[in-house]
């Protein structure tokens, strides 16, 4: 009896904090965009960002995009021949790739790595002053350290995003190549045949969303962080989890857009 | 008061105050933290404001650099109304005024000479004329620790934090400094040796200050005047030794030893 009351205030309370989380997301990109076109722009601390970006996900992002690559081809290759489109192997393992793999991936690995380290970065400048300090050292830290941020990944997300393609493809013909002798002429020439402007262009306009919302949410989370050290790890923690779940919905729009567009 | 005016020249007197506070208010939730709290100080005037943990002593002076917006009252930094000010105008006041944080805020993912650094790089009333390196090492000698240039925060001790966040807030000779317990949490010596750091880079160059603190010695050393500060108003203030001599047991225990 008592258990749906408890319920019902347990769903209305996630409820108002989605909601609640939204609006914060919502204002926190107003007060972005209001700072971050004003000049003077920090064109220094946006290039640092970046390389750190890129720094910290080449590897892991190369990696995880190999294996993908792969795997992908291993595992569709038996069914594949089974129905005689062995043939068709190079296509299909670009067309996911490029649709859907290399982006996906990349946004979601960064969004664990990248976004979490955004958000407990800023969220630990919060709670001890630092941000402060650099407020009366005549800085604007939400041009100084958000806007940078959320422009650096915006742009490094689309540009890992082509080489985890680049590298995943090479993880496809090395699988291929396990049981097949694939030439890497033949290869790459079926895999650049299979691809197509509609393919490209809605895949990489759509890691420019992927970026900007992991860089929003990891710099909305750290800015707004509670006191104290486990405010910190929360916010880092939340970050991971809403971005992740921006992503996959901004997935799921684009791909209803570019299907209502015909291009699917 | 009238105490406090004798340490003044008699030419600055008609200068306009460097900060003056009337009716400064600020609540959190229901919790309120100033009510009513009025100060004027002079130019070259040094106050220290005591009172218990969690009075509001922090609030009061980031309410006058801006970094928390009051609910009322008015504030007049070097006879500007700070909440008058667009970023630009507050920008620049700011590099007037020196703050040392009470946690020091030292960037910990800057070296220490970066740190320094920060501040005279986002200066934007000049161009960079001095030499930047010359004047870090100034601030560094300035606060003994010419030696730690090239260390993380996190090598350092909680002293020399405190002397790196006092050399960062003076790096750009404000005209007003604004210590928040410079001397909090460190061993009686080292505590000495601040005191002694503040007094001496005031008399170099003769900057207006507000102290915030619970060290007595740093009071009777560095105060022209101790304010007092308790239910969210300026309670009591007056000299050192008024305020020792004083029968009001809020401000007894404060200067019993
Ligand atoms: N962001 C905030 N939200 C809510 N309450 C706050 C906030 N900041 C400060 N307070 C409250 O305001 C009061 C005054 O805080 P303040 O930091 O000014 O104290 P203080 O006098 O500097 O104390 P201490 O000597 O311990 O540093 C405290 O009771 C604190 O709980
Ligand atoms: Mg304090």
């Amino acid at each position: 009896m008592a258990s749906i009351p408890k319920i019902k205030t347990v769903f209305s309370k996630s409820l108002d904090d989605f909601f609640y989380g939204i609006a914060e997301l919502a204002q926190f990109s107003v007060n972005v965009f209001r700072e971050g076109i004003r000049p003077p722009y920090e064109f220094k601390e946006v290039l640092n960002q970046c390389y750190e970006i890129g720094i910290k996900s080449f590897v892991l992002v190369g990696v995880t995009a190999f294996i993908l690559g792969l795997v992908l081809v291993m595992q569709s290759r038996p069914t594949m021949i089974e129905f005689g489109a062995g043939s068709y192997l190079p296509a299909m393992s670009s067309i996911s790739i490029v649709r859907e793999i290399g982006p996906l991936v990349t946004a979601l690995i960064c969004a664990g790595k990248i976004g979490s380290g955004i958000s407990a970065e800023l969220g630990s400048m919060k709670v001890t002053e630092q941000i402060d300090a650099m407020e009366v050292s005549g800085t604007n830290p939400f041009k100084y350290l958000v806007a940078t941020r959320i422009l650096a990944t915006t742009l490094m997300i689309p540009v890992l995003t082509v080489y985890a393609d680049f590298i995943s493809l090479i993880g496809a013909f090395t699988g291929s190549n396990i049981k097949d002798d694939v030439n890497v002429h033949f290869y790459f020439n079926r895999v650049f045949e299979a691809l197509h402007y509609t393919d490209v262009i809605p895949s990489f306009t759509k890691t420019f969303f992927f970026g900007f919302t992991i860089g929003l949410v990891g710099c909305t989370k750290g800015y707004n962080s509670k006191k104290g050290t486990e405010g910190v790890g929360k916010a880092a923690n939340i970050s991971v989890v809403v971005s992740m779940v921006g992503v996959i919905i901004i997935d799921m729009v684009v791909t209803q857009i570019t299907s209502m567009l015909g291009y699917l | 008061m009238m105490g406090a005016m004798s340490h003044i020249e008699p030419g600055k007197q008609v200068a306009q105050p460097a900060i003056e506070i009337s009716h400064l208010q600020k609540a959190f939730g229901s919790k309120v933290v100033l009510s009513d709290f009025n100060l004027t100080i002079n130019n070259g005037e040094t106050v220290v404001v005591m009172g218990r943990s969690g009075i509001g002593k922090t609030i009061l002076i980031k309410c006058i650099i801006g970094l928390i917006k009051p609910d009322g009252g008015q504030m007049f930094v070097f006879g500007k109304d700070i909440s008058k000010l667009d970023h630009r105008e507050l920008d620049e006041l700011r590099m007037r005024v020196g703050f040392v944080f009470q946690s020091s805020a030292l960037y910990d993912s800057m070296t220490v000479r970066e740190n320094l650094e920060f501040p005279l790089r986002r200066d934007r009333r000049k161009k960079i004329t001095e030499n930047i390196d010359d004047l870090v090492r100034e601030a560094l000698r300035n606060v003994g620790l010419e030696n730690a240039i090239d260390l993380m925060p996190s090598e350092l001790s909680g002293g020399m934090r405190k002397r790196i966040g006092i050399a960062r807030g003076l790096i750009l000779k404000p005209e007003i400094v604004l210590y928040d317990e410079p001397t909090t949490g460190l061993d009686p010596i080292t505590s000495e040796e601040i005191t002694q750091l503040i007094l001496s880079l005031q008399q170099k160059y003769k900057t207006t200050s507000i102290i915030i603190t619970h060290d007595v010695d740093l009071a009777r050393e560095a105060a022209n005047r101790i304010v007092f500060l308790a239910k969210g108003v300026a309670y009591t203030q007056g000299t050192y030794d008024e305020l020792v001599h004083s029968d009001d047991p809020e401000i007894k225990h404060f200067f019993k030893r």
